[in-house]
């Protein structure tokens, strides 16, 4: 069983591993993500890491033309939009994430209920880590 | 859950005013927030002895961010003559000033005091866009919901391309907020933007013909509103005028315990509901299409008002995006879920209509000084529910009005409730 604390580092580091985690509930069964050490539903402080599906859809996104300034900083602009978007895994679990695989540039070529796959990760561990999702299908 | 809530003793807004929203870059937050008690003072009509002034509340989002200033609350209460009474700054992102109104209302409740000074800033417009959007992006959940690269607007597109999704809206159909809030904000001196959308049209074609330049081809507003040139995306489907700009302002309000209202002016505005409520970030919403927080605060405020959505004549909503103007006039129970669009589209919230909705112009028009919005639209509701309003004033009596903000994300809602006796 793991036993890293429940917060948002120890998410970063699975997604490192290439494991995509989450909490559950140990008391009332319901599945958190972002990770969290007490259950808002039941209220129970009794979490465990579960692994969460890879594969989910797309319910919600946008294309971003002004980026905050990081994300300027790596060339995006009115010219290079990204998308960004809620996804919902395949159990029902949701998050907000980097949507690739999709024409950012033509936003309304992207379709809500797009299926998606989590991509983990590459490089080293001083690469900032944030959530990401391709698009399987085009 | 609870039973209904109810204020220990009566609340009433005795005087209201507002600096000019907009770009003042020789200003601070100070001078700002001195404009907007000046022209409270003015408002109150039998006067008021500064000397009976208890306390200062003041909603401000990030003074730290937009001007290297922390602890803002005693600065302003300094330059407005009141140290040393207790002053206390309010932070719920841009409901931070809806909070302070909050926390002003029940000091008086609550017995503590009679006579408070509530009051809202905000000096955005020092910062570049980019350095703008980062101070935005942090009322989202930065560890996780804004990492991937979300931004503020973004949250609001997003939601609009869930709500599009589910209910048939095209990206066009935002157009109707831009153009009523534009008309309104061109009637209101004080605020950021004092031009219907037909006016920004002229002057660009007057600009172009001066320099020689080509002639843009619009043949109506909608068709300015889906020229990339003339309004870019920002985050699709939202363009730049589908989003409240980046503003400087102030507003302060006076606010009485019942009993005593009479001492200042005949005319008091009662506060009759007051809720407020949070939520988690977006991905966790229970409904991408709307704002369980607004529905919340809402909730508390009808049940402590004893009314319901349809008692409600006039309202100032959180319309950051236009798409957010669209959810709160549903989630505030005034249209269906899925039908606020066409409501806008009808005319139904126009300054004329049966419901107007952002007389003032509203955030996109008037301005956003992030934390100065909640009592920037009590202001409108005292001018509105007075008959001060001047040539915006609408054509229907309002015995009563509802003001709501929205902070961050969705996840924090304040709805106040007033009423004209």
């Amino acid at each position: 069983m793991e036993t890293a604390p429940f917060n948002l580092a120890s998410f970063y580091d699975f997604l490192r591993q290439k494991r995509l985690m989450g909490t559950r509930c140990t008391s009332c069964g319901r599945v958190w993500l972002p990770p969290r050490a007490i259950c808002a539903q039941c209220r129970v402080s009794r979490m465990e890491w579960i692994e969460l599906p890879g594969n989910g859809r797309l319910v919600a996104f946008t294309s971003i033309y002004v980026a905050p300034s990081k994300l300027a900083a790596q060339g995006y602009d009115r010219q290079h939009p990204y998308c960004v978007g809620v996804v919902e895994l395949e159990n029902g679990v949701r998050a907000s994430a980097r949507i690739l695989g999709v024409d950012a540039a033509h936003p309304e070529t992207i379709r809500i209920g797009a299926l998606l796959r989590v991509e983990f990760p590459s490089g080293g561990q001083t690469n900032e880590v944030f959530l990401t999702f391709r698009a399987m299908e085009q | 859950m609870a039973t209904t809530k109810s204020l220990s003793r009566g609340v009433a807004v005795v005087g209201a005013g507002m600096s000019k929203f907009g770009v003042h870059k020789d200003k601070s937050s100070r001078d700002l927030f001195v404009e907007a008690y000046q022209a409270m003072s003015a408002s109150v009509d039998r006067g008021f002895d500064l000397a009976e002034i208890e306390a200062v509340f003041v909603g401000n989002y990030s003074s730290e961010f937009f001007e290297g200033q922390g602890h803002i609350a005693p600065i302003l209460a300094d330059a407005v003559g009141l140290v040393p009474l207790p002053a206390t700054r309010i932070e719920d992102a841009c409901a931070s000033s809806g909070a302070a109104i909050r926390q002003g209302v029940m000091a008086i409740a609550s017995g503590l005091h009679d006579l408070v000074l509530v009051g809202g800033v905000e000096h955005m417009t020092s910062l570049s866009t980019a350095q703008v959007t980062d101070a935005l992006s942090a009322a989202g959940d930065m560890g996780f919901e804004m990492a991937s690269g979300f931004t503020f607007p973004g949250i609001f597109a997003a939601m609009a391309s869930a709500y599009m999704h589910r209910y048939g809206m095209a990206p066009a159909d935002l157009h109707s907020i831009t153009l009523k809030n534009h008309a309104n904000g061109a009637l209101n001196p004080e605020a950021h933007f004092t031009q219907a959308i037909s006016d920004i049209m002229a002057a660009r074609m007057e600009a172009a013909i001066k320099n020689g330049s080509p002639l843009p081809e619009w043949k109506d507003e909608n068709a300015f509103l889906e020229d990339e040139a003339a309004n870019p995306f920002v985050a699709w489907p939202l363009r730049l005028f589908d989003c409240a700009p980046i503003s400087d302002g102030a507003a302060c309000l006076l606010l009485a315990s019942a009993e005593r209202a009479r001492a200042f002016t005949d005319d008091p505005i009662y506060v009759i509901g007051s809720g407020q409520a949070s939520d988690y970030s977006l991905a966790n919403h229970t409904d991408l299409t709307n704002m369980r927080a607004t529905r919340l605060a809402a909730q508390a405020a009808y049940e402590m008002a004893g009314v319901s959505p349809m008692d409600i004549r006039l309202a100032e909503v959180h319309d950051c995006f236009t798409i957010a103007e669209i959810i709160a006039t549903e989630d505030l129970g005034f249209f269906a879920p899925g039908t606020g669009y066409r409501m806008a589209e009808d005319g139904v919230t126009a300054r004329d209509g049966p419901r107007p909705v952002n007389s003032s112009g509203g955030l996109k028009s008037k301005g956003h000084p992030v934390g100065a919005t909640g009592v920037g639209q009590v202001v409108e509701i005292w001018k509105q529910m007075r008959g001060e309003a001047g040539p915006r004033q609408v054509k229907v009596d309002v015995p009563l009005a509802l003001a709501h903000n929205l902070g961050g994300t969705g996840s924090s809602c304040v709805v106040h409730i007033f009423e004209r006796r």
